[in-house]
């Protein structure tokens, strides 16, 4: 294992140190693991919360500022966070509206913001509310699984409910608008390559050089099958075909997001896009936004995810509406 | 209905040693449960729970009082130190043993059975898991009956918890052919067969240490 670190138990905390320290406009609560922004938003405004394991970044804390998230608990690598800290960033955020905490849906993730949430109404009275992102279209049988696993949506969800908590709408308003975004996103990821974990010091499964993971998770856990490697134009087809196989994305705008799975170079992904692009327009699919890097990452792993989001003139306003975090930013 | 066999009361000291003999189960095997965890999981069971049995030998080191208060701050200390699917589970499994438990300062066999079987039934109610879906309640449901029968034939505690621990291992074996309905490892489908399931082989870890407990 080759890797810019210290020591791998020190992994977060170092990282977190460096969050600190790059970003003055971010609070970093270095006991609890809570990314914060340094000027909380204004009372009377819902409270969002995300947080999930490490090793997505830029989810959750660089998606943390004005126009997006307010608070981001960050677990160990692939771990989910506690519920401490979720009770704990539920308590700071809260601006007299309530907390929507945004959680992707995996097993551990729902477990510890449910006992969170528990907790926060035996505790302190705040009034929390949940939705859970489960966008995967690579979990074909979810009855017979945990569900389809919450991935790039949660993305696109932060920065639109975002932009509606920031224009004042009230908690309901803000876990209606959330839960239609996530009803309307599907995405499927693949990997050239394993990760590695930190703690584990090697990759976490073995992919043969001429081999890859279709459906692939954004934990190194495997996916839909293992497939020969094949070029680009095919791999955006075993992506794009799957997603607009799930939901019929025509007849309105569309929000798309080519995301890198964090080992793939950005001139990877504009191909990649340039790819999926073309599939989109021979299918009816009419992009009215595109986001194109690594945004829901898989530490090390090289591969790609595709999102689609079926928007309307509101989901495009609050897609554009200012937004000023270390991951996104424009507007502003 | 013959009565129960006097039984040898366990402590809340024994308890604590129950508990650093798991942690030390844990650190030794902490390799291989990530191992385990790799094939269908996300390699990090052995690291969260050595991260968590470590936080709760420091936490229990004051006088921890009646079983129940040793075991709620157990419970509280795996809940905020592990995080994953382990630490609610966990965390739920040893915080049920508390309300279990409650002021008693020793606990005979019955007792100790209805604190764990309160665990377990709080393991179901936060993981909604079922017998064969691949959990640690494969391992630790059969840990409890092979518990409950021993006791009903009058073994003493150190008996019915090696039975326990026996059943356990037995439990956790029993997963290698299993599908996994629950957890990130169900994604895998047909894939996850063929392997033993991280959270039962830690589970027959917990068991199998009371049981080296009970017996030293």
């Amino acid at each position: 294992m080759k890797k810019l670190i210290n020591r791998p138990e020190d992994v977060l905390a170092d990282a977190l140190k460096g969050i600190d320290a790059a970003h003055p406009e971010l609070r970093v609560d270095h006991q609890h693991r809570v990314i914060y922004r340094a000027r909380p938003k204004a009372d009377g405004k819902v409270g969002l919360i995300s947080g999930g394991g490490s090793g997505h970044e830029p989810l959750h804390g660089g998606f943390v500022g004005p126009g997006m998230l307010d608070a981001a608990c960050c677990g160990e690598v692939f771990t989910s966070p506690t519920p401490d800290q979720m009770q704990e960033a539920t308590s700071v955020v809260d601006r007299g509206a309530g907390v929507l905490h945004i959680v992707k849906n995996y097993t551990g993730d729902v477990m510890n913001f449910e006992m969170a949430g528990e907790m926060a109404a035996a505790d302190s009275g705040v009034r929390v509310e949940t939705v859970v992102t489960d966008d995967d279209v690579a979990v074909q049988d979810s009855t017979w699984t945990a569900g389809r696993r919450g991935v790039g949506v949660t993305v696109l969800l932060e920065k639109i409910v975002g932009a509606a908590a920031e224009e004042g709408r009230d908690l309901d308003a803000v876990v209606e608008l959330a839960k239609r975004v996530n009803g309307q996103g599907r995405s499927m990821g693949m990997a050239l390559t394993s990760c590695t974990v930190p703690a584990a010091g090697k990759p976490t499964f073995d992919l043969p050089e001429d081999e890859m993971e279709m459906g692939v998770g954004i934990h190194g856990e495997p996916g839909r099958r293992r497939v020969p490697l094949a070029g680009a134009a095919e791999i955006a087809e075993m992506l794009v075909e799957p997603v607009l196989a799930d939901l019929d994305f025509t007849g309105g705008p569309s929000i798309v997001m080519l995301n890198g799975m964090g080992g793939s170079p950005l001139i990877e992904l504009y191909l990649m896009y340039g790819e999926v692009a073309t599939l989109l327009e021979k299918a009816g699919v009419q992009v009215a936004r595109t986001l194109v890097g690594n945004y829901i990452t898989s530490l090390d792993m090289a591969g790609a995810s595709v999102t689609v989001l079926k928007a309307d003139d509101e989901l495009i306003r609050l897609w554009d509406a200012p937004v000023e975090t270390a991951g996104l930013r424009w507007g502003v | 209905m013959g009565s129960l066999s006097v039984v040898e009361a366990v402590t809340v000291d024994r308890l604590v040693a129950w508990l650093s003999a798991f942690r030390d189960a844990v650190h030794e095997h902490g390799d291989y449960l990530t191992e385990l965890d790799s094939a269908i999981g996300d390699a990090d069971h052995g690291a969260n729970l050595i991260r968590g049995m470590d936080a709760v030998m420091a936490a229990v080191e004051q006088s921890p009082g009646s079983a129940g208060d040793l075991l709620k701050k157990v419970g509280m200390t795996l809940v905020t130190s592990v995080g994953g699917a382990s630490g609610p589970l966990y965390g739920t499994f040893f915080l049920r043993a508390a309300t279990a438990a409650g002021d008693a300062t020793v606990l005979d066999g019955p007792a100790l059975l209805a604190a764990l079987r309160a665990g377990l039934e709080g393991i179901v109610a936060r993981g909604k898991a079922e017998a064969g879906d691949k959990t640690m309640y494969d391992a630790l449901a059969p840990a409890m009956g092979a518990f409950e029968e021993a006791l009903a034939s009058g073994a003493e505690p150190d008996v019915a918890a090696r039975a326990a621990a026996d059943a356990a291992a037995a439990g956790r074996d029993a997963t290698e052919p299993m599908l996994a309905l629950k957890g990130r490892a169900s994604y895998l489908g047909e894939r996850s067969v063929g392997h033993l399931d991280p959270g039962a082989a830690s589970s027959a870890l917990l068991v199998a240490a009371l049981a080296d407990t009970l017996e030293s």
